[in-house]
């Protein structure tokens, strides 16, 4: 057999695919507090009088809507309706937004904006200052209290500062409560020690996969594609198409109006089998091959297969039998409700075992 | 790191118990180690023949799916249902109950050809 390294290249950054195993990181964050290293992440910040207007003809939320303080998921979209790149948003000043965005897309993000810069906006590239980690969970409210016991946690999708100068998100990548913290580069090991040593399970880029799908959250370069748009990926929530024009929005509207023609659906094995996983192959009930699953793993918290695949809307319709192709073998599977994974304490909890 | 003196052991961390001419074929305490969290196993047909070094089965964890070699030739005798239902004996009991398959070995000889404890433990340390 043959063992992988447990470093791999993500985005030019070397990182930990997982530190013990995925499964018990996974179980730490649902249960208790988990940190993930995400310095790899880019921070941009854009600024000035004519920012907000800007920043809105380029991005599909409305960043109109922020208060200072506030955060918002949203993307940026190419011509045709296609991500770039999907990100959070926060209003940090009146005239300052502070973008969080994938480390896989800071060149091409950057260059996007940079080509389109109008006089009376300002745009930095900061992602080399900051150090970043997330911590999430449950407790994760409490590890931040022991690291600043005189500090409190901004709101949910919120922003902050600390006394000291870092950048306090309250968001994540994971359905937990918890937040995003920014360092200077140089103290990034520092904090990192101390909020493993306030209670946090240090966590990999695996454990951060199987979280963020069992959350249907999407992952650039396999659930976001610069051919497939916010509305076919079921991100239209995210997508203002009454705010005024932004790039992209046309096709939007189009869709909008005549149903995609695509979707990505949430696909649940209906039985044991082999872990599905990214490439595999989506057929429907009568063995016609329909596409390839765009992300796809073992759910450690349901233990079954779980996936996301651009389906026919015909067959992104919830209940619809397929069948996943894995080694030349078919496992049955069928479409269900996004998320697969709801808290059990939450009332409706019983939706995400249909 | 476990790794019992009576076996004999492959480079790609499988290990093999020859009884007679059967060779019983798990993978190793390290290699379940590296692995973490097996979830899944695929078990070869029965009266499948084999070359040393094919592909015969595949152990999953969340991480990734791993093939598993034979590490010698012959026939494929005997299959384990027990890690087909329970994956994770491959992690708790890797020489035990955690074995995957069994095969008929065409030339025994070739067992002796594998490392032993002593050369594997090198190896893994």
């Amino acid at each position: 057999m043959g063992l992988g390294a447990k470093l791999i290249s993500f985005a030019g950054w070397n990182m930990p695919v997982q530190y013990t195993s995925i499964m018990d990181e996974h179980g730490a964050v649902r249960s208790a507090c988990g940190i993930f290293d995400i310095s790899h992440m880019g921070q941009f910040i854009v600024s000035g009088p004519a920012a907000l207007a800007w920043l809105n003809g380029l991005l599909t939320n409305n960043i109109a809507k922020l208060g200072i303080g506030q955060g918002q998921y949203t993307l940026m979209l190419n011509e045709q309706g296609g991500v770039i790149d999907d990100m959070i948003a926060y209003r940090s000043g009146a005239d300052e937004f502070f973008l969080v965005v994938n480390a896989s897309m800071i060149e091409e993000d950057f260059f996007w904006m940079a080509a389109r810069q109008p006089e009376g906006v300002i745009l930095r590239n900061e992602s080399e200052l900051w150090a970043g980690m997330a911590i999430q969970g449950p407790h994760s409210c409490e590890v931040f209290s022991r690291c600043f016991p005189s500090e409190e946690l901004p709101p949910r999708n919120g922003i902050s500062r600390t006394a000291s100068g870092s950048i306090v998100c309250r968001t994540g990548y994971t359905g937990e409560d918890g937040f995003e913290f920014f360092s200077p580069a140089a103290e990034g090991i520092s904090y990192w020690e101390k909020f493993i040593e306030a209670g946090s399970k240090p966590c990999g880029l695996g454990a951060r996969d199987s979280l963020r799908l069992e959350m249907c959250y999407p992952l650039n370069g396999n659930d976001l594609l610069p051919n497939r748009s916010p509305i076919e990926a079921g991100l239209g929530f995210f997508c203002d198409l009454d705010k005024g024009d932004f790039i992209g929005r046309d096709v939007l509207v189009a869709q909008k109006t005549g149903g995609p023609a695509v979707k990505l659906a949430a696909i649940r094995y209906l039985e044991k089998g082999a872990p599905p996983r990214a490439h595999y192959p989506v057929l429907a009930a009568d063995g016609t091959l329909l596409g390839e699953l765009a992300s796809g793993v073992l759910s450690p918290s349901l233990m079954t297969g779980i996936g996301m695949a651009y389906l026919p809307a015909d067959f992104a319709k919830l209940g619809t039998k397929l069948s996943i192709e894995v080694r030349g073998k078919r496992f049955p599977a069928e479409v269900v409700k996004k998320p697969f994974y709801v808290k059990p304490s939450s009332p409706d909890s019983s939706s995400s075992q249909s | 790191m476990n790794t019992p003196p009576d076996l004999r052991y492959a480079s790609s961390h499988e290990w093999v118990r020859l009884e007679g001419e059967i060779a019983t074929v798990g993978i190793s305490d390290h290699a379940q180690e590296e692995l973490t969290d097996v979830v899944f196993v695929e078990l070869p047909s029965l009266g499948r023949s084999v070359d040393a070094g094919d592909p015969t089965a595949v152990v999953e964890s969340v991480k990734a799916a791993s093939d598993i070699y034979a590490p010698v030739s012959g026939e494929v005798i005997e299959v384990n249902p027990d890690v087909e239902a329970d994956p994770s004996l491959v992690n708790s009991d890797p020489y035990g109950k955690g074995w995957i398959f069994k095969i008929k070995v065409s030339d025994s000889a070739h067992v002796y050809k594998l490392m032993d404890a002593a050369a594997y433990a090198s190896q893994i340390s």
